[in-house]
């Protein structure tokens, strides 16, 4: 097939076994939208258009809680309103994935450009403590597969799962080939085995990550965005709350390496890494490639999954390279966490892009050239 | 005796309303409302938004869902949407429904989806403080209205019903009785219900507004409720100030969950 | 070898569409690797719109044109405006009845038709980016006839075949007319 980013996405996320969709359009996601319109009552899905971006968020929750995979899909301005009830996913632990096109901001900014400037907004973007997952894909059958992985960090996470495309992958074609059954995990929610009368919804497991029961299956329990016992009813017992804080950040952070997916080429050797994701790592893989053929020894580091931050293979690479050159389609986000990381043991430098325009290989290349 | 522990979550209390607080009165006439229609614990779903109303669920046993401030509509949609099976009832209040909520207070009547919405009104923000409400009356006085509120008022049923709500009612807490008949008629419509129930808030607003007790706030409504029938009979100037109470409307529509089915079958029936 | 087209001109005159079917004449039946990347501006009718298509026998990884090898043109403004992306010796088509004021360098120039045989010739003006596309395969040869024709079979609406097949002809035959007119240029790209 030869297909759209924004076409692969709801691909993938059928794939997943996404039933239930709610969004608003707005450019340039509105595609997944549209698409989604036409193929969910096809195979007894679920799809509406709500009357706002709060309510597409707060609809796809509800739908979470029956136990449907649940997605929206959204650009910055929607993105920026849908923040409260991501954070109340965060907290009520509910599965669902949220869609971010990113395009120009803030405000309104560029309805109809690319941007990466919500990789920071994608981490910290509700209030209060949390840990989320970002993933961001490069290529059209990556984001068919990611989209896959999305659902099944979600589900299995219990967590909201924000899938970061921009305004040129979105939009732009290349083949894809849909991978064969063998090549696809599925992961589902943790659901409960006990009684419904020892239910216990937020209970301290093993694992971090309590099962989840199905809204009218039997299992009658309450949700709230409010700090919690292990019942589910709020609490303000410092010792309890202190608990379950802990617990959803560790629920994420002990199983990085499950969520952590990422590209290296030529890392091996290289006094030169560039760092580099989404779209603009398209660019940084061409000055790659073009500098290599020139004989500089240059290699790349592109993280799939930006948050939780690839913290070790940062530090790896700063140890043993002069420079890191971050590539990004923002003022500069992504590079102070690369700066935080590498604590000075290797020369961290930006090539950027703000005004809607990618990033070009030929900027890397002269940045490269430069510090070479 | 009807026994409501059946339907409570009694450990949880005692809850956090205040004394002479009228939200409980409504939570015990949707219980037995709930009960005259005989549905099972497992099929009922109570969500709600932010606010005094909206600490209902965390009472009563069933499946409960305390969403963000104003946007427990839009949970609820997607609760029955996924499952059209579930019997989805929400809570809410004055300022959480039509405040911050408005938006989806009008568009779920349009879609006349299948929910039932209970608004205990009290005229202003109790939780937070005795802030003025989209329903807080010309005049009356709130924490941010000290010199009195100088915007109109909401009419809530009337908007319900402008929004295309096939059902709407209102009743109060004193007139607790008629109450369970209103939720229960509101549960059975298939389509959007608005029970609207005028609830005393001795706290926030009897205080600031010239109430000595909860009893008087109670005779209050006691005076000013006309029963929808006796209303039809008045002229508009024996009705100033007064508000009617029963069920408003009551119509048929298509109700949207039975549209995607519908839309659905459609779509795989190979042409 | 990477070979990168932009095809520009105003929103409605059919752009993108004309770069999706390029790139899948390439990518589904030439099997080369194939991208298509667009801008466009908030209008759905007029505005700037342009449309990207790389072909490359290796993989594709930066999905824009930036050093351009061939550009079409169907008004003055994305003329003027792309030109500067052209790279040495490479092509422009331009519209010969909304680009009156050619650009001066090194490449070399089709001034074509392309509108006004749309609509006079093939009888309908919409078809003017179908009428492009012939004339880009007859002049680069960047994918195969039988691929482009494949391509915009798959992508019209039922029932305009007939139209778009003899677009996708006019396109060729303009080309043909003009190298006879102007017969010191070589027909073929390099």
């Amino acid at each position: 097939m030869f297909v759209q980013g924004n076409h692969a996405c709801v691909l993938g996320a059928l794939r997943a076994g996404c039933r239930f969709f709610a969004g608003y359009p707005i450019t340039p996601s509105s595609e997944i939208m549209e698409i989604l319109a036409s193929e969910l009552p096809k195979i007894g899905g679920k799809f509406i258009q709500m009357e706002d971006e709060i309510a597409a968020m707060g609809a796809v929750i509800g739908a979470s809680l029956t136990g449907l995979k649940a997605m929206t899909a959204t650009s910055g301005p929607g993105f920026s309103l849908k923040q409260e009830n991501i954070g109340y996913a965060a907290m009520a632990e509910i599965p669902c994935v949220v869609v971010n096109v990113q395009r120009g901001g803030p405000s309104t900014g560029l309805p109809t450009q690319s941007s990466q400037a919500d990789v920071q907004q994608a981490r910290w973007g509700t209030h209060g403590d949390h840990e989320i997952i970002v993933l961001a894909p490069s290529t059209i059958p990556e984001i068919y597969t990611t989209t896959i992985w999305a659902f099944n960090y979600a589900e299995r996470f219990r967590t909201p799962v924000i899938l970061l495309l921009d305004e040129i992958i979105g939009h732009m074609r290349e083949m894809l080939k849909i991978p064969p059954d063998d090549e696809i995990e599925l992961w589902d929610r943790p659901r409960p085995e006990c009684e419904p009368g020892d239910y216990r919804p937020y209970q301290m497991v093993d694992t971090d990550i309590p099962p989840m029961a199905d809204f009218g299956s039997g299992y009658r329990y309450h949700v709230t965005g409010l700090c919690h016992d292990e019942t589910g009813f709020p609490t303000n017992d410092p010792q309890i709350i202190d608990r379950v804080m802990r617990r959803l950040t560790r629920k994420i952070s002990r199983y990085r390496d499950q969520i952590y997916r990422s590209r290296e080429s030529n890392l091996e050797g290289s006094e030169i890494v560039l760092f580099s994701y989404g779209s603009t790592a398209r660019a940084a893989k061409q000055a790659m490639d073009l500098l290599r053929r020139e004989k500089l020894n240059v290699g790349l580091f592109r993280p799939v999954t930006i948050w939780p931050f690839p913290e070790e293979q940062v530090r790896k690479i700063a140890r043993a390279s002069r420079h890191i050159i971050v590539c990004e389609a923002n003022m500069g986000q992504i590079v102070r966490e690369v700066e935080r990381i590498s604590c000075s043991q290797t020369n961290v430098h930006l090539v950027n892009s703000m005004n809607g325009e990618p990033v070009t290989p030929s900027q890397i290349m002269e940045q490269v050239k430069e510090v070479y | 005796m009807f026994d409501y522990g059946y339907y409570l979550r009694k450990e949880k209390f005692p809850h956090i309303w205040c004394a002479g607080c009228g939200d409980g009165t409504v939570l015990k006439a949707m219980l037995r409302a709930i009960h005259n229609l005989q549905l099972s614990k497992d099929e009922v779903v109570v969500v709600s938004g932010i606010g005094c109303s909206s600490r209902t669920p965390g009472y009563v046993d069933f499946n409960t869902l305390h969403t963000t401030h104003g946007r427990a509509l839009t949970f609820a949609t997607g609760i029955k949407l996924s499952k059209p099976h579930l019997k989805v009832i929400v809570v809410s209040g004055d300022g959480d429904g039509t405040a911050i909520g408005g938006n989806h207070f009008i568009h779920a009547a349009r879609r006349n989806i299948d929910i039932t919405m209970i608004l205990y009104n009290n005229y202003i923000y109790g939780m937070t403080g005795g802030q003025a409400s989209p329903t807080t009356p010309l005049g009356a006085f709130a924490s941010t209205a000290p010199y009195g509120s100088i915007e109109s008022n909401f009419n809530v049923s009337r908007l319900a019903e402008a929004a295309g709500a096939t059902f709407v009612a209102r009743g109060t807490a004193y007139h607790a009785a008629q109450l369970d008949r209103l939720i229960e008629k509101g549960i059975r419509n298939k389509g959007f219900s608005l029970i609207e129930v005028i609830v005393q808030c001795p706290t926030a607003f009897g205080r600031r507004n010239r109430y000595r007790n909860t009893l008087d706030m109670l005779h209050w409504q006691k005076e000013h409720a006309v029963p929808v029938q006796v209303a039809a009979k008045m002229s508009p100037e024996e009705m100033n100030g007064k508000f009617t109470t029963g069920v408003l409307v009551d119509k048929s529509r298509p109700e949207f969950t039975d549209l995607y089915e519908q839309l659905i079958d459609r779509v795989r029936t190979p042409r | 070898m990477r070979y990168e087209i932009r095809l520009s001109g105003s929103g409605g005159q059919g752009m993108i569409l004309a770069g999706v079917i390029l790139a899948e004449a390439a990518a589904i039946y030439d099997e080369k690797n194939a991208t298509q990347s667009q801008s466009y501006g908030p209008e759905a009718r007029g505005g700037a719109s342009k449309s990207d298509v790389i072909i490359s026998d290796e993989d594709i990884d930066y999905p824009k044109a930036t050093n351009i090898d061939l550009l079409l043109a169907l008004t003055q403004e994305a003329c003027d405006k792309y030109i500067c992306d052209l790279r040495k010796k490479a092509i422009l088509i331009a519209d010969s009845f909304r680009v009156l004021k050619m650009p001066e360098g090194d490449f070399r120039v089709f001034h074509l038709p392309i509108l006004k045989t749309a609509d006079e010739v093939v009888g309908k003006a919409i078809v003017a980016n179908i009428v492009a596309l012939g004339a880009i395969v007859e002049i680069t040869g960047i994918v195969s006839r039988e691929a482009i024709e494949s391509a915009v079979m798959a992508r019209v609406p039922r029932g305009t075949e007939d139209l778009n097949r003899k677009a996708l002809t006019a396109g060729i035959n303009i080309v043909r007319q003009y190298m006879k007119d102007a017969p010191g240029d070589s027909p073929l790209a390099s």
